[in-house]
């Protein structure tokens, strides 16, 4: 199993640790409810080194990206992020990700620990069959460690141990900088719903940032938080998760990611096989139900209305902010939108209202 | 961790206390530690019989859903009301208010099977 450069620093904070995607991760410190909490009220600290990242450089860097990822890069600014997926030729999702421009031959692209190694040899695919040569991809992972401060109090917190002018970086932009005296990119963005920040450095420096950031905002009331709150936090905001919500069965129009999805940009991996499934109409949309009495839901669930199986939860939880169970859920496009559906659990329906999203 | 002396203990991680032929199930310190906060329990009817060694209610976590196994058989006499609305109980007082259900004891032979506080501590460590 990997392990992050900070390893040794969860277990000695007595986080209890989990395999995910390959990786040795904490998945809680204290409690999930608990760091949840701090999240959405102050701030937490995310260790989230397993993330990929993934260099794409050279004159036409741009062109092969446009080709390669579902959003128009083409509207990316110098210090910008951008939310994207990589498709296959039938519009499933390889991996969703953030895109990173440093300059207009320079772009570093963020994507799921657990496909890092398939995104990768998906993009050298496409380079191979690319018709753009003067550009290279190039597997950065090893070479970055990446943590997330988030919550209301981050900026707050990291104005103390940063030169940088964190108000000049508005969401989802991002700039290069100092971090306890180590250079970072500074990325106002997250996973969480929050304001806040994911730094990207050296994997020598995680332990140095680390250990500044958790003493300069202990009185913030700053707490490492695990994968269990990163995805209680994520699902209350109805972000996709991939292997939930997006797989490469699921098509990013099913799954709400329309937005990022420009058909019209001049073509792009899949863009062909989505455009003949808007035509044709979809077959499944991604909605959000809340049980209406006590519960969890949970994934693989089925749900149903009215007595027939419309699909099934991608994800659920007991939301604790809400402290009721929430589902994000793949249902047949025909029944979308009804507002009374079931949901099977240990073979008992639960009634559940589908919600607006995001939950929270 | 605490494990009560005066408990006797499965290796499924359920206590058991015993007053004459009534017996209190509860799951135990351990338990909880592992399950993380727990956000839901479901328990069987008062009137249901359980039978030693099968599930009779549900715990779930935020992460995990666990059932729970009845250590001995009977019939179900009480059962915690305090659980539905206040499932961290389970937490933050495995023996005490964490409590899930009294049964009355058909079959006292059964609790020969259970561990003694060391001999379920040597289990959870071994």
């Amino acid at each position: 199993m990997k392990k992050t450069p900070l390893n040794e620093v969860h277990r000695h904070s007595g986080a209890r640790m989990v395999e995910f995607g390959g990786w040795d991760m904490p998945v809680q410190y204290t409690g999930v409810i608990a760091e949840h909490l701090a999240v959405r009220q102050s701030a937490g600290l995310f260790d989230v080194s397993h993330m990929g990242e993934i260099e794409v450089s050279g004159a036409q860097a741009l062109d092969f990206l446009q080709h390669a990822t579902i959003n128009d890069a083409s509207t990316l600014v110098d210090g910008q992020v951008q939310y994207s997926a990589l498709c296959y030729p039938d519009g499933g999702v390889v991996d969703d990700l953030t895109v990173y421009r440093f300059n207009r031959e320079r772009f570093l692209l963020c994507v799921n620990a657990a496909n890092s190694e398939k995104d990768f040899a998906w993009l050298k695919t496409l380079q191979a069959e690319s018709p753009f040569t003067t550009f290279e991809v190039n597997d950065r992972s090893s070479e970055f460690a990446q943590l997330a401060l988030q919550g209301p109090k981050a900026e707050q917190i990291l104005s103390r141990v940063t030169d940088l002018d964190l108000t000049k970086i508005k969401t989802y932009f991002f700039a290069e900088g100092r971090v306890a005296g180590v250079e970072t990119v500074v990325s106002r963005t997250g996973y969480t719903g929050e304001d806040g920040f994911e730094l990207y450095l050296a994997p020598d420096a995680a332990v140095t940032i680390w250990q500044a950031l958790m003493q300069h905002g202990g009185d913030e009331g700053l707490v490492p938080v695990g994968l269990g709150a990163r995805d209680t936090l994520r699902l209350e905001k109805a972000y996709a998760l991939y292997g939930h919500e997006i797989t490469a069965e699921i098509m990013p129009l099913e799954a709400r990611l329309g937005w990022i999805t420009k058909l019209g940009k001049g073509g792009f991996v899949g863009c062909n096989a989505l455009l003949e499934a808007k035509e044709r109409g979809l077959k499944r949309n991604l909605i959000g139900l809340k049980l209406s009495g006590p519960g969890v839901p949970r994934e693989g669930y089925r749900v149903e209305y009215q007595g027939r199986d419309v699909g099934y939860v991608t994800s659920g939880t007991m939301s604790p902010t809400l402290r009721q169970g929430i589902a994000l859920a793949l249902v047949k496009k025909e029944f979308a939108d009804a507002d009374d559906f079931d949901i099977v659990i240990r073979n008992r329906t639960v009634a559940a209202k589908r919600t607006k999203l995001p939950f929270v | 961790m605490e494990f009560p002396e005066e408990l006797k203990y499965t290796e499924e991680h359920e206590w058991v206390s015993l007053d004459g032929d009534i017996v209190t199930i509860g799951v135990t310190d351990f338990a909880q530690d592992q399950l993380g906060d727990v956000v839901f329990v479901e328990l069987p009817e008062v009137g249901e019989q359980v039978q030693g060694g099968k599930p009779f209610g549900v715990v779930e976590s935020v992460k995990a859903v666990s059932d729970v196994y009845a250590p001995v058989s009977g019939e179900v006499i009480e059962i915690n009301d305090a659980l539905p609305d206040d499932p961290e109980l389970i937490n933050n007082s495995p023996y005490e208010e964490g409590w899930m259900l009294k049964i009355r004891l058909t079959t006292p032979a059964e609790l020969e099977e259970l561990m003694s506080v060391e001999a379920y501590q040597d289990f959870i460590e071994g």
